[in-house]
């Protein structure tokens, strides 16, 4: 199993956001679906250390996550959040900065072809870029690492159907072309479906199904 | 050493400025009167004491009551630098070093460089400078840190999402922060002379010395304050940017991780 959750609590500012929560997501692509303040971005969060639960625990590969040194497993599973968030620069300098944690010498054509966006992206000011575009620039910084699993915050919750559409096929392309496991986090159920073999369903903290996408989503 | 006698009666005589500034104040009702009228009485009770201070001080002429006194100014400046620092958790710990650090740094190159004798006569003051703008130096500093950690957050955090260590996601704020501490200093270091005249210049000037001598003395002080003033921006900084992150390199406080609201999430 790449990942497994065992009965994890999660504060934040006094209130409840997970709930002993226990799932598991296996390799391939996951969805973690559920309605907004369901707890999924909290609990994708929690697969790289971004955050530790208060109990409970976080297995990666059968390790508690704990044991492992949070630098060495982020560089393992990279986590894209939901707000495109560059460094004021442009898209190599983004894509070297990345690169630099793992000693990585990237090959920015080639990233930037796999997130969907030309080569000549490279130089552009990351000011000067679309949200969709921005988004795209994170999925290529993020692969800057290569890494094993990748997280996906709601990767196009900002975007119109046509942009959506794209990033969906980079995502499924990545699966494909490099093996990468996904967990991609999304409010609507019909992209979990398109996307994931897998889905765990979580509200208000906790766990509502998981299994094969075809079982839960029917 | 000869200096200039001036009398209680010339200082009572400058109240007459003082007098204008509250007639300004009431006309253009800016409601400054009160705090007039506390700058007034607190500079004149604060700098009668450090008067008899450093008098006494003089007098017994002990290094020891120097280090103490330059001590006791590094924890006032730490602490008033730390009323401003709003934004940065626990940062009265980093402020007492970076003061410290750079308080000893500056003072202890100037003695073994032979710019000044160990004496009381030249440590008190020019410690009390370099104190001083370390202070005002750090403050700003670490409020800007403030505000950039807090501005930047997510993008932090989408740096530590991918493997970076807490240093490599917070450089960017660290180097605008230690940045804005220093700038002010170098700007007015670049105008010095031109718009405006240096206190201890004006003071020696005042004192009867020859402009040389007081133009080389205000450089050393300048040169002196621009190093005290990076050193300290330099600790300060990197000392507190540690204050948002946990030994796991995750930022501290963060803002909502966007599943809480939001119109997609």
């Amino acid at each position: 199993m790449l990942f497994k959750l065992e009965s994890v609590k999660l504060d934040r500012g006094g209130e409840p956001v997970l709930k002993v929560l226990s799932a598991r997501l296996p390799d391939g692509i996951s969805a973690v679906v559920g309605p907004s303040g369901s707890g999924k971005s909290t609990m994708l969060r929690l697969l790289n250390r971004l955050s530790d639960p208060e109990s409970g625990s976080v297995h990666f590969r059968g390790t508690d996550t704990r044991e492992l040194d949070p630098l060495q497993l982020r560089r393992q599973v990279a986590l894209v959040p939901q707000l495109p968030a560059l460094l004021p620069g442009t898209v190599l300098e983004n894509l070297r900065f990345a690169a630099g944690f793992t000693g990585a010498e990237p090959d920015p054509g080639e990233l930037l072809n796999l997130a969907g966006l030309e080569a000549s992206f490279a130089d552009r000011d990351v000011k000067r870029l679309s949200v969709g575009e921005q988004q795209r620039a994170m999925l290529a910084r993020a692969m800057a690492t290569q890494p094993e699993v990748l997280l996906l915050d709601e990767p196009t919750s900002a975007l119109d159907e046509r942009t959506r559409d794209s990033i969906e096929r980079t995502v499924a392309g990545l699966r494909r072309q490099l093996g990468t496991s996904i967990v991609i986090v999304t409010h609507d159920p019909a992209q979990a479906q398109r996307l994931a073999d897998w889905v765990v369903k979580v509200d208000r903290g906790r766990l509502v199904r998981e299994g094969p996408t075809r079982e839960v989503l029917a | 050493m000869t200096g200039i006698e001036v009398t209680l009666g010339e200082v009572a005589a400058s109240l007459v400025l003082v007098a204008v500034a509250v007639a300004i104040s009431r006309w253009r009702r800016a409601g400054l009167e009160a705090d007039i009228g506390i700058a007034v009485i607190r500079s004149f009770l604060q700098l009668t004491a450090i008067g008899f201070v450093i008098t006494a001080i003089f007098d017994v002429d002990s290094l020891l009551l120097v280090v103490v006194l330059l001590a006791t100014m590094v924890g006032f400046g730490a602490f008033t630098a730390g009323a401003r620092a709003v934004g940065v958790p626990n940062a009265l710990g980093p402020l007492v070093i970076a003061l410290s650090v750079s308080a000893v740094a500056t003072i202890g190159l100037t003695l073994a460089l032979g710019i000044f004798p160990a004496t009381p006569r030249y440590l008190v003051p020019v410690g009390g400078m370099v104190i001083g703008n370390a202070m005002t130096a750090s403050a700003v500093a670490l409020n800007r840190l403030g505000d950039e950690m807090r501005d930047q957050a997510l993008a932090i955090e989408a740096t530590l999402a991918l493997g970076a260590t807490s240093r490599q996601a917070a450089e960017p704020a660290v180097r605008r922060a230690l940045r804005s501490g220093t700038i002010t200093l170098v700007d007015s270091t670049k105008t010095t002379g031109l718009i405006f005249f240096p206190g201890t210049m004006v003071g020696m000037l005042l004192a009867g010395a020859e402009p040389i001598d007081a133009v080389r003395l205000q450089l050393i002080l300048l040169y002196l304050l621009l190093g005290a003033v990076a050193i300290s921006a330099l600790v300060a900084t990197t000392l507190a940017y540690r204050n948002f992150f946990t030994p796991a390199h995750q930022l501290k406080d963060l803002p909502d991780p966007g599943d809480e609201g939001g119109p997609g999430a």
